[in-house]
């Protein structure tokens, strides 16, 4: 594989077969299926616990019963959950959503810049920009928590989404130079320079409109780490105040917790990011195959 | 001048990023790494330099060799964890590559734990790895015994030596699919004449794989590798979601936490460097050997 594996739009194409499957049923073609199987069917077993513990109450939810479904269906967990849930639930919206553009923004503009204007030095600037993102956050949570306290800043929503829209700036731009770097033609900016547009103009009237593919990658990618965040989410926010991770972990984590009402608001923790995994799952795997820098 | 009118318009779009990341990223770290060889051992503040006293006493002095103790848990569970998605993402790539029916329904079966959180899958693998055994049992125990496998049945994590490859089964699961997205594309990716020429001379589909397919699978291999690496030594949400914070899981993501919760913020800097100096030792060959290749393509 050469350098494009980070490009935004193919990925699923790529990984699409290229020739039909050959229709062979022999021992070797049985034993393929079945394997196939068994692993499909394990890992929907943790998916299998989620829903059905959801659905339990009382006696029902035990240990030994784990693997049963429920003896009488009921949505009281579910409702449990979500009134928990809900404040954190609309919180992380305001927070992912947010997140999502302006990174993406940002990683465009970034982008552009780094795959045309070979400046001195560049590649350096670009390997210091990716670093970035495979730092521990842990390497600068102090100082940024001490930063957010001191300038009087309070924790929640907004500090999280700045936080997040700086450290998704290695990621972000990553996606986008190599989107331009292998789909945009050298020749269409050549034209708009030729035409004395200004690379401000360039991108703007040029650029930014075919770059939708890249956009759909990233606002992806970072909606998602957004939503998943535990660990910014544990320093710079609380209960009160921050976002779903925290609260299910509440919910989830008290010293005899609710199993059904904690696996029920699993289920509702995840179900924006598994929506937009099923919808846009195409571009969800383009996100993933980005942080690999390339391959 | 000339050279100003050329680059000026891009670095004025790139500079405020340039700018947010050297105070974000390189000037916090210059600030954790000022803590970490400071006495700032609770909340009054530093009183001086103490040179690389903390970073020793973490290897010498720590009560218990806690820190040592946490390098051990995440070495085991690194381990663990490569080995298990590495494993489970090839061989499952390698199904899909060999050609089965309904591809696109297995690939996004076996790819959607990637969308769920830590956090969130932690609530279920908790309970999934409950310790009882015999007829007490539920969860990974039960199926065990369901199968005949009793002797199988573990106590997961909470195993005093073994624990923490346990805790490595919940992050297998969740980044096997990725590892397999990642192997399928690299199959994808070998041209079809090599394979036809291969066919020609003749070759068995064993040596076919064995001497032409997977060697060139070694770049995405390596991708794989190092992004579950710095991955895996950043684990945190995950072992804090299925045992919470306690010493028989503690990994060195963690003891930073714990640590910061007795504000003693000296010693917390110092393991979060030498956390990053971990990954860095992971990640910075790989971003100059990626950056050669790719001037060299």
């Amino acid at each position: 594989m050469t350098t494009t594996s980070i490009e935004a739009p193919p990925p699923v194409e790529t990984l699409a077969p290229a020739r039909k499957p050959r229709q062979k049923s022999g021992p070797a073609s049985i034993f393929k299926y079945l394997l196939a199987l068994i692993f499909l069917i394990i890992v929907l077993m943790p998916m299998y616990v989620l829903i059905v513990t959801s659905f339990k109450s009382g006696a029902d939810i035990g240990v030994t019963s784990q693997w049963n479904l429920p003896e009488t269906w009921t949505l009281a967990s579910w409702e449990k959950a979500w009134n928990v849930l809900r404040p954190s639930f609309i919180r992380t919206f305001e927070l992912a959503i947010p997140v999502a553009v302006i990174s993406s923004l940002i990683g465009a503009a970034n982008g552009f810049v780094l795959s045309r204007w070979r400046f001195p030095g560049a590649d350096i600037v670009f390997t210091l920009i990716l670093f970035g993102m495979f730092i521990p956050y842990q390497a600068v949570m102090i100082p940024l928590r001490e930063i957010v306290t001191t300038l009087g800043i309070p924790p929640g929503i907004t500090t999280l989404v700045f936080v997040h829209c700086v450290y998704g700036i290695p990621i972000c731009t990553l996606i986008f130079r190599n989107y331009y770097a292998t789909t945009v033609p050298e020749e269409l900016i050549e034209a708009a320079r030729v035409d004395g547009a200004g690379l401000l103009r360039t991108f703007g009237r040029i650029i930014l409109p075919i770059s939708i593919p890249g956009f759909v990658v990233t606002v992806i990618w970072q909606f998602t780490s957004a939503w998943n965040d535990y660990l910014f989410a544990i320093f710079l926010s609380n209960t009160r105040n921050g976002p779903i991770t925290i609260a299910l972990n509440a919910l989830a984590g008290a010293q005899s917790p609710d199993y059904a009402a904690s696996m029920a608001g699993a289920l509702i923790t995840s179900l924006p990011t598994l929506l937009v995994y099923v919808l846009l799952g195409r571009w969800f795997i383009g996100g993933l195959m980005a942080g690999s820098v390339k391959s | 001048m000339r050279k100003l009118r050329h680059w000026g318009p891009g670095l004025l779009l790139l500079s405020p990023s340039l700018i947010l990341l050297a105070i974000f990223v390189y000037g916090l770290i210059a600030w954790t790494t000022k803590v970490s060889v400071s006495d700032e051992h609770n909340a009054l503040g530093s009183k001086g330099f103490v040179g690389l006293e903390n970073y020793t006493r973490l290897f010498t002095d720590d009560i218990n060799d806690r820190f040592t103790h946490s390098l051990k848990n995440l070495l085991l569970f690194t381990v663990v964890f490569l080995v298990g998605a590495m494993f489970f993402g090839l061989l499952w790539a390698f199904i899909l590559e060999r050609g089965v029916k309904a591809e696109g329904f297995f690939r996004t079966v076996y790819l959607f734990p990637m969308a769920v959180s830590f956090v969130a899958s932690g609530v279920v693998w908790r309970w999934l790895m409950n310790p009882n055994k015999g007829d007490n049992a539920g969860g990974l125990n039960a199926v065990l015994g369901g199968l005949g496998l009793d002797f199988a049945q573990s106590t997961w994590w909470t195993n005093p030596t073994w624990g923490m490859a346990s805790m490595a089964i919940p992050a297998i699961w969740q980044l096997s699919g990725y590892v397999m997205a990642l192997f399928l594309a690299g199959f994808r990716g070998i041209p079809a004449e090599l394979r036809e020429a291969a066919a020609m001379d003749g070759a068995s589909t064993y040596r076919l794989y064995r001497n032409v397919i997977f060697p060139q699978l070694t770049p995405v291999a390596l991708s794989a590798l190092i992004i579950l690496g710095h991955m895996s030594m950043k684990m945190f949400d995950l072992i804090m979601s299925v045992s919470g914070p306690q010493w028989l899981t503690e990994v060195p993501a963690i003891y930073v936490w714990q640590t910061l919760l007795t504000s003693d913020y000296a010693k917390a800097a110092a393991i979060s460097i030498i956390l990053l100096l971990l990954v860095a030792v992971v990640i910075v060959p790989y971003l100059i050997y990626t950056n050669r290749q790719e001037k060299n393509a």
